[in-house]
C-alpha cells in the first residue's frame, strides 16, 4: 500500500492517539479502485446543475420545452446515481482496516502564492462517509418527493437544478481536505439556501426571508474566513492533515482565537443563538427545501466543522465551553419556539434549532461528545427530512394553509402521512426504541456526566421537545376539524408518499446504527478515543428519568391542547412568556437594536459627513472660483482703453517692486 | 544728459495719457508711437553716456518694430473702419465674447 502522507511530516499511521491527543488526519493518498472515483460524487450533482441551468435555458424552443418538462428527472437522477456512488465508496471503506480508513484524492492545484498551495483536494473518512450518505441518500429521497411536490410549478426545471447545486455544494464542503476548499462549499451552501428560500421570488416575504438568511449567514462566514486566514499566519497551511499535526504547537491564545472564530461560522450555518433569527423565517422556501436545508444540507454543515476540526477543539476548553454554552442556549431557545408558533413549518423549525443545539452539545463535550452529535445528526435527518415533508403533504392537502389552527382530525384523510409522520413524531420525543431515543439518550447522558447543570437543561429541553411536537401532533391530526370550508384534505401522490415511508423506516430504525456502539468505533479514527466519564447515576437510571421526562411533557399537551377546544384564532390575551415566543424571543428586536439601528446610525452618520463634510469641502471650494471668476470677469470689458490702463498699473507694480528690491 | 532723460519722460507720459485718454484709434497709434520714441531717445542718450552702442542697437530695433507694427495696425484699424464706419476703440469692445 503506498502510504503517501498529506504532508511532509506525517509518517505514523492514520490512527486515534492515546486519551488527549486529538488524532493526526493523514489519509492514504493511492488507495485506488473505486476511491478514484470519489470526485465524482461531488460531479454529478454539478454536472445536474450545469445541465439544468447552464444549458438548457440556451436550448432551442421545443427542446427548451422538453428540457422544462423533465429537467427534474436528470436532477433526481445525479442525486441518486450520486448515492449508489456514496454506498459504494462506503462498503469499500468498511471493507478496508480501521487504521486505514482515511482516503485521499489530489484532484489539482487551486491557487499557489508565495509559500501558500492549496489544492483541490478530498479526504475520505469514516466522518465523510457518513455525511456522504445522508446528504445523497436523503437528499435524493426529497428530490423524488419534490418531483410530486413542484408538478404544478413553471419553474420546476430550475428548481431542481438549485437543488442539484445545493447539494453540490454541501458535498464539496464535506469532501474537502482543506479549510479553503471546505469554504467553497460552505459559500456555496449559502448561495443554494439564497436561491431556494427565495425561490418564490414573487412572494417579498420570500425575498427578504432569502436576503436575511444570507445577510445572517455572512456574519458567520466572517468568523470562518477569520478562522481560515489565522491558520494561515500560524501554520501556513490549512490542509486537515498538516493543521491537525501543528496544532499542538501552537499557542494557547491562538487555539482559542480558532476555536471562537470557527465557532462564530458554526453559529451562522447552523442557525445557533445569537445568529439564529433566519432559520424560521427561511420556511418561506418550498417544503422540499425546508427538508433539505434542515434535515441532510446547511444547518448540519455547523456540527460537521465542529466536529471536523476536533484537533483544534480538543485542545481549547475555553472554546469547547463557549460551544456548549451556546448549544444550551440554543436548545432550549428553539424548544420555546417551538412551543409558541402556530404554522407547522415554523414549529418544526424551532424544533429543528433546539435539536442542531443538541449536536452542539455533543460536539461541545470533547472526544466523549462527537460520535453522538454525528449519530444525532443522522437520526434527525431521517425524522426530520420525515416530518418537513409530512409537514409538506399535510400542506399540499389543505391547499398550502400552513396554520395548525386550520387544520385538525387529519389522520383519517391522510393515512400515510399520519402514520409516517407518527414515526417521525415518536423518533423525535425519544419515544423508548425510536431512533431519536438512543441519540438523545446519548447526548443527555454524556451531557450529565460533564456539567450537572448543562445535563440538567438538556434534559428540560427534552421535556418541552415532548410538549411541542404533541401539541403539534394533536393540533394537526387529532382533536376536531377546523377546515377552511373550501378544503378537502386528500392523500398525496406516490410519489411523494414513498420517500415518506422510507424517510420513517429510518427514522423507526436508525438507531440500529448504535449496535455494539459501532458509530463510536466506526468515528474513532476521526474523533479519536474518549477517555470515559462515569455519570453520576447508572445509565439505566438516566434513560428512565429521560422518558419520564418526556412523557410529562406530552401529558402537558395532550391536557394543554388535546382535551380541549382549540380555537381557530390565536388567542391574544395569553401571558407574556407566549407572546415572547410567538415573536421569536425577540430575536429580530434584539438584531434591530443590537446591530441594525446602531449600523444605521453609523451609516447615517457618515452620509451626513460626506454630504456635509467632503462634499462641503468640494463644492465650497468650486463654488468659490465660481464666484471669484463671475467677479473678476467683469474686468473683461472689451474696452482697450481700460486694458490700457490695466497695463499700465502693472508695470507700475514692476517697477515699483524692483525698486523696493533693490533700494530696500 | 538730464535734459534728454526729462525730454524722454514728458515725451513718455505725452504718450501714456494720449493712449489712456483718447478714443480714436488713429491718435491712440501715434500715441503708441510718441512712446516708443520717448523710449529710443532715452536709448541712444543712455549709449551716448555710456559710450557704447548697445542702446544705438536697441533703438533700432525699436523703430523696425514700430515699423511693423504701424503697417500691421494701420491695416487693421483701415478694416475696422470700413466696416463700422468708425475709428473709435471704446465701438470696437465686443472681442471680449
Amino acid at each position: 500500500m503506498n502510504l503517501l502522507s498529506h504532508s511532509v511530516l506525517a509518517v505514523g499511521l492514520p490512527m486515534a492517539e492515546e486519551g488527549g491527543h486529538p488524532p493526526v488526519v493523514a489519509p492514504d493518498m493511492g488507495a485506488g479502485g473505486v476511491f478514484d472515483l470519489l470526485w465524482l460524487v461531488i460531479a454529478l450533482p454539478v454536472l445536474g446543475a450545469v445541465l439544468l441551468l447552464g444549458v438548457a435555458p440556451f436550448l432551442p424552443g421545443s427542446l427548451r420545452a422538453t428540457a422544462d418538462k423533465h429537467g427534474h428527472l436528470v436532477g433526481t437522477a445525479m442525486s441518486v446515481l450520486s448515492f449508489v456512488l456514496s454506498l459504494v465508496l462506503f462498503f469499500a471503506l468498511l471493507g478496508r482496516d480501521a487504521e486505514s480508513r482515511q482516503v485521499g484524492q489530489q484532484l489539482w492545484t487551486w491557487f499557489e502564492t508565495g509559500s501558500l498551495t492549496v489544492g483541490m483536494d478530498l479526504l475520505y473518512d469514516p466522518l465523510a462517509a457518513l455525511f456522504l450518505l445522508l446528504i445523497t441518500g436523503v437528499g435524493s429521497l426529497i428530490h423524488v418527493y419534490a418531483i410530486g411536490y413542484m408538478e404544478h410549478d413553471p419553474r420546476r426545471r430550475r428548481f431542481f437544478g438549485y437543488l442539484n447545486l445545493f447539494v453540490a455544494a454541501m458535498l464539496t464542503l464535506i469532501l474537502s481536505a482543506n479549510f479553503v476548499g471546505l469554504f467553497l462549499g460552505w459559500e456555496g451552501v449559502g448561495l443554494a439556501s439564497y436561491l431556494l428560500i427565495g425561490f418564490w421570488q414573487h412572494k417579498p416575504s420570500a425575498a427578504a426571508a432569502a436576503k436575511k438568511a444570507f445577510v445572517i449567514n455572512r456574519v458567520g462566514d466572517i468568523g470562518l474566513s477569520l478562522a481560515i486566514a489565522l491558520m494561515f499566519a500560524t501554520f501556513g497551511t490549512t490542509d486537515f492533515g498538516a493543521v491537525s499535526e501543528l496544532a499542538g504547537e501552537a499557542s494557547q491564545g491562538t487555539l482559542n482565537a480558532l476555536g471562537l472564530l470557527l465557532l462564530l461560522g458554526a453559529c451562522g450555518k447552523s442557525a445557533q443563538v445569537p445568529l439564529q433569527a433566519w432559520l424560521l423565517d427561511a420556511m418561506e422556501g418550498p417544503t422540499p427545501v425546508s427538508a433539505l436545508i434542515h434535515a441532510a444540507t446547511m444547518v448540519t454543515a455547523g456540527v460537521y466543522l465542529v466536529v471536523r476540526s476536533n484537533f483544534i477543539y480538543d485542545l481549547t476548553p475555553v472554546a469547547q465551553t463557549a460551544v456548549v454554552i451556546v448549544a444550551t442556549v440554543t436548545l432550549l431557545w428553539g424548544a420555546v419556539l417551538g412551543c409558541a408558533k402556530d404554522d407547522i413549518k415554523k414549529a418544526l423549525a424551532g424544533s429543528t434549532m433546539s435539536q442542531i443545539g443538541y449536536m452542539m452539545l455533543a460536539a461541545g463535550l470533547g472526544p466523549v461528545g462527537y460520535p453522538f452529535a454525528i449519530f444525532h445528526l443522522l437520526t434527525h435527518g431521517f425524522f426530520k427530512a420525515n416530518m418537513f415533508l409530512g409537514a409538506g403533504s399535510v400542506m399540499h392537502g389543505m391547499n398550502d394553509d400552513v396554520d395548525m389552527r386550520h387544520y385538525g382530525a387529519l389522520n383519517k384523510a391522510m393515512p400515510v402521512t399520519f402514520l409516517t409522520f407518527a414515526m417521525g413524531y415518536l423518533a423525535i420525543i425519544g419515544f423508548p426504541g425510536f431512533s431519536g431515543f438512543w441519540s438523545k439518550d446519548k447526548i443527555i447522558e454524556s451531557a450529565l456526566a460533564d456539567n450537572l447543570v448543562i445535563g440538567l437543561l438538556a434534559l428540560l429541553g427534552a421535556g418541552i421537545t415532548g410538549f411541542y411536537m404533541t401539541r403539534l401532533m394533536l393540533m394537526t391530526f387529532f382533536t376536531t376539524k377546523r377546515w377552511e370550508p373550501d378544503v378537502h384534505p386528500h392523500e398525496s401522490p406516490k410519489v411523494m408518499t414513498v420517500p415518506l415511508i422510507v424517510l420513517a423506516a429510518l427514522s423507526v430504525l436508525g438507531g440500529a446504527l448504535l449496535l455494539g456502539d459501532w458509530i463510536v468505533t466506526w468515528l474513532e479514527p476521526v474523533t479519536g478515543v474518549a477517555e470515559h466519564h462515569e455519570p453520576p447515576l447508572p445509565a439505566i437510571v438516566i434513560t428512565l428519568i429521560i422518558t419520564a421526562v418526556v412523557a410529562l411533557g406530552v401529558a402537558a399537551a395532550w391536557f394543554l391542547v388535546g382535551r380541549r377546544e382549540v380555537p381557530r384564532e390565536a388567542p391574544q390575551d395569553v401571558s407574556f412568556a407566549t407572546r415572547a415566543a410567538r415573536a421569536d424571543l425577540y430575536g429580530d428586536a434584539i438584531n434591530d437594536a443590537v446591530v441594525v439601528r446602531p449600523g444605521a446610525g453609523l451609516v447615517g452618520g457618515l452620509t451626513t459627513f460626506d454630504r456635509v463634510g467632503v462634499d462641503g469641502v468640494v463644492e465650497g471650494g468650486s463654488s468659490a472660483v465660481g464666484g471669484l471668476s463671475t467677479t473678476m470677469r467683469r474686468v473683461q470689458n472689451g474696452f482697450v482703453r481700460s486694458y490700457a490702463l490695466s497695463l499700465l498699473g502693472g508695470a507700475l507694480l514692476v517697477v515699483l517692486a524692483l525698486l523696493a528690491v533693490n533700494l530696500g | 544728459m538730464t535734459e534728454y532723460i526729462v525730454l524722454s519722460a514728458i515725451l513718455f507720459t505725452i504718450g501714456c495719457v494720449g493712449v489712456l485718454t483718447r478714443r480714436n484709434a488713429i491718435v491712440v497709434f501715434m500715441c503708441v508711437e510718441l512712446m516708443l520714441n520717448a523710449c529710443n531717445l532715452a536709448f541712444v542718450a543712455f549709449a551716448r553716456q555710456h559710450g557704447n552702442l548697445d542702446g544705438q542697437i536697441t533703438a533700432f530695433f525699436v523703430m523696425v518694430v514700430a515699423a511693423a507694427e504701424v503697417v500691421i495696425g494701420l491695416a487693421i484699424i483701415m478694416t475696422i473702419f470700413r466696416t463700422r464706419r468708425s475709428a473709435s476703440v471704446d465701438d470696437a469692445s465686443l472681442l471680449k465674447y
